[in-house]
């Protein structure tokens, strides 16, 4: 049966839940916050940025979105603030800086 | 299971036994009867001795063991008679059936003391004569229809008949062959009939 | 339901139900074509090749992949089904767990054979008992007649929304399998009518309606989705008894969880599962006619566990004997030994059991078998003799 699954969290009854637990809905993974679990932040400096987009294809949480063949803001909702995009970025246009703010 | 015909086949894997077993069931349940027809697996292997079972009856057929005690058995290779106790539980009042072209006062003494009616039928000779080849299945099976009685003999021939016309669609200077089998082997136990019982 | 036309006929346990896949026309069998696969999945193949079914034949190189591929065309909204025995059902292990899971009506034709070792290809229960706690339904035939009828029930239980669950459907290797004997086959159109067109409500080639199947799940979720999971395994009982009852106005041949085979005023019973029971039904009606009041009570459902109905069965009876075509391992009794006692105990029937293992590995069992442990278990109620505890039937002794 085709259930919100929105609706679902962790206070669900089990009579609630889908069954074998399905999920009813693409992209599901868009819903759920991580960058909450971000203890480092990247933060671009947009002067230093010459567009090579190699920070792109390195990111694991898809957090460096492409419009019109230029990379975006960071998503800080999913960002785990792993580093990699810092450590790949040969023109030190991103920073690690300490905490969850940007 | 007073009302139901044990028959226990010793054969070797590849010779045909558990065909032969199948096929008697065949024959039987086109007469309407009940019937049960099951090999006894053992080392899967061409040449091993194997064993295979039926049984018959106008009633429902529940059990699902072996035979211990048949009302007749069916030796398709003499020489198990050497290696196999093959008139083990065989019922005094039952008989059994060699392939061989010995007559039953020679194969009597094989038999481990058996004392009931013994038929022999030299299936291989009347196999080679009418098929060419060494296809023992056929005469034991219509050796063990006409001494078992399980139906009438004309029925059974019937259904050959009919089955070797499907089954040899394409090769029917067959069927006569096969036809001509089951008559020699229904004559060779005929002959031996009441010759072989030690009263 | 009309009573359908029977079709008098004989064959092998085997080829009775690969007659009855014939008439289902499933969309998706994926098996694994070899040994120790039986001769069910070639019987298939032969009918596919013949133009006579248009299901979709997967040789898989191993069972674990046979079930794997039946959990995927299962979730993509195939109607599916694999055939397997022994060590087969063994290397599906780790994916039965998953068909029931996720909650896919996959069904499961099972040719009961022993668990090596020592090495042996001889029947037993020890595959399906082994896999008696993955959340598959099991359903167990005492002969080809019941393999044929249990399989054509096999997808209204799994494929009913209350269920969900798949369906295991045990035969007894060579005993029944190998061994022709009369049966009664219903016509083609019937049995397709009865198990009706496959209609799941979610499923993964579903353009437009999106859905992942099987996902990770966190302890905060899991325990709840086993917990909905058992749920579906006790709502079960009731659509078994539903398809039964309309199987039985199709056939005319009525199916409960067990058969009770002059049990009603029988003071001994014995509780058997599979093609033995025939042979147990054969010794009750000898005891009877010498005077004995016995009975057999015959498991069909295994899964779920039919124990209030098994308690009310056999709370008349003074002693019953329960025998296991399986060993267990656990240093007391074998699988129906620990269940039974337990379903009795919960119902507070306090009658005397007595627990057998028979028949493993091809270790044949008779009528006089069946006689004697009737013999045991009337001293054991008597209480002349201890009841049998793990008592192995037919064994050399020093």
């Amino acid at each position: 049966m085709r259930t919100d699954i929105t609706k679902i969290n962790e206070r669900t009854p089990w009579q609630g839940l889908t069954e074998g637990l399905q999920m009813f809905a693409g992209g599901t993974s868009r819903l759920f916050a991580t960058g909450e679990w971000r203890t480092n932040t990247p933060v671009l400096i947009e002067d230093k940025c010459r567009q090579c987009l190699l920070c792109v294809p390195v990111c694991p949480d898809s957090s460096i979105p492409v419009l019109e063949g230029k990379r975006g803001a960071f998503d800080y909702d999913h960002c785990k603030g792993c580093g990699i995009c810092a450590s790949v970025c040969p023109f030190d246009a991103i920073v690690m800086k300490e905490g969850i703010e940007p | 299971m007073d009302n139901t015909l044990e028959i226990r086949w010793h054969g070797r894997g590849g010779q045909g036994a558990k065909t032969a077993a199948l096929l008697l069931a065949d024959a039987a349940f086109k007469t309407g009867q009940n019937v049960q027809g099951f090999p006894e697996y053992g080392p899967e292997r061409m040449g091993a001795p194997i064993t295979a079972f039926n049984r018959i009856s106008r009633e429902r057929i529940r059990v699902h063991s072996n035979i211990y005690h048949p009302d007749f058995v069916v030796v398709v290779d003499e020489m198990l008679l050497h290696s196999v106790h093959v008139t083990e539980g065989l019922k005094r009042d039952g008989a059994i059936i060699v392939n061989t072209s010995r007559t039953a006062e020679e194969i009597r003494p094989l038999l481990r003391g058996y004392k009931g009616a013994v038929y022999t039928v030299d299936a291989r000779a009347i196999s080679e004569e009418t098929l060419g080849k060494n296809f023992p299945n056929t005469p034991m099976l219509a050796a063990a229809v006409a001494v078992t009685g399980v139906m009438d003999k004309k029925d059974f021939t019937e259904q050959m008949r009919a089955s070797f016309a499907h089954k040899f669609a394409r090769k029917p200077e067959v069927i006569d062959g096969n036809m001509r089998a089951l008559r020699m082997a229904f004559r060779a136990v005929e002959s031996a009939a009441g010759m072989t019982k030690i009263a | 339901m009309k009573r359908a036309k029977a079709i008098r006929e004989r064959m092998s346990g085997n080829e009775a139900v690969a007659f009855a896949i014939r008439q289902v026309n499933p969309d998706v069998m994926p098996a694994f074509p070899i040994t120790p696969s039986t001769e069910i999945p070639q019987m298939v193949s032969a009918y596919i090749a013949n133009g006579e079914i248009d299901t979709e034949f997967v040789p898989v190189e191993s069972e674990h992949s046979a079930m794997s591929a039946a959990i995927g065309a299962e979730s993509a909204g195939a109607r599916t089904m694999t055939a397997t025995s022994s060590a087969g059902l063994a290397l599906m292990w780790e994916e039965l767990l998953l068909a029931a899971s996720n909650r896919l009506p996959i069904v499961l034709t099972l040719v009961n054979r022993t668990l090596s070792g020592p090495i042996n290809i001889n029947c037993d229960h020890s595959d399906g008992m082994g896999a008696r706690d993955t959340g598959w339904i099991q359903i167990y035939a005492e002969n080809n007649q019941e393999a044929y009828d249990n399989y054509i029930q096999a997808f209204p239980i799994a494929e009913d929304p209350r269920v969900h669950l798949p369906v295991m459907v045990c035969q007894d290797g060579f005993i029944t399998s190998h061994a022709v004997e009369n049966i009664e086959l219903l016509e083609d159109g019937p049995v397709r009518d009865f198990v009706g067109q496959y209609e799941p409500e979610e499923f993964l080639l579903n353009p437009g309606k999106p859905v992942a199947v099987g996902p990770y799940s966190i302890s905060a979720y899991a325990m709840e989705a086993k917990k909905a999971q058992e749920d579906a395994m006790e709502q079960s009982r009731a659509v078994i008894a539903e398809v039964a009852a309309r199987f039985g106005e199709l056939s005319g041949r009525q199916y409960g969880f067990f058969e009770e085979y002059r049990t009603g005023d029988a003071d001994y019973i014995m509780v058997i599962m599979g093609s033995a029971a025939g042979t147990a039904k054969e010794a009750a009606d000898q005891l009877r006619e010498e005077g004995w009041k016995v009975g057999v009570l015959k498991l069909r459902v295994f899964r779920p566990f039919p124990d209030q109905e098994i308690a009310e069965a056999l709370k008349n009876c003074r002693a019953a004997a329960i025998m296991d075509r399986c060993e267990s391992y656990n240093g007391c009794s074998g699988p129906l030994g620990m269940e039974i006692p337990a379903a009795l105990y919960r119902n507070k029937v306090m009658i005397e059991t007595a627990d057998y293992i028979y028949g493993l590995a091809g270790r044949d069992f008779t009528v006089e078998h069946a006689r004697e442990i009737f013999a045991q278990l009337r001293d054991a109620a008597d209480g002349k003799i201890p009841a049998a505890r793990h008592a192995y039937v037919g064994l050399r002794e020093q």
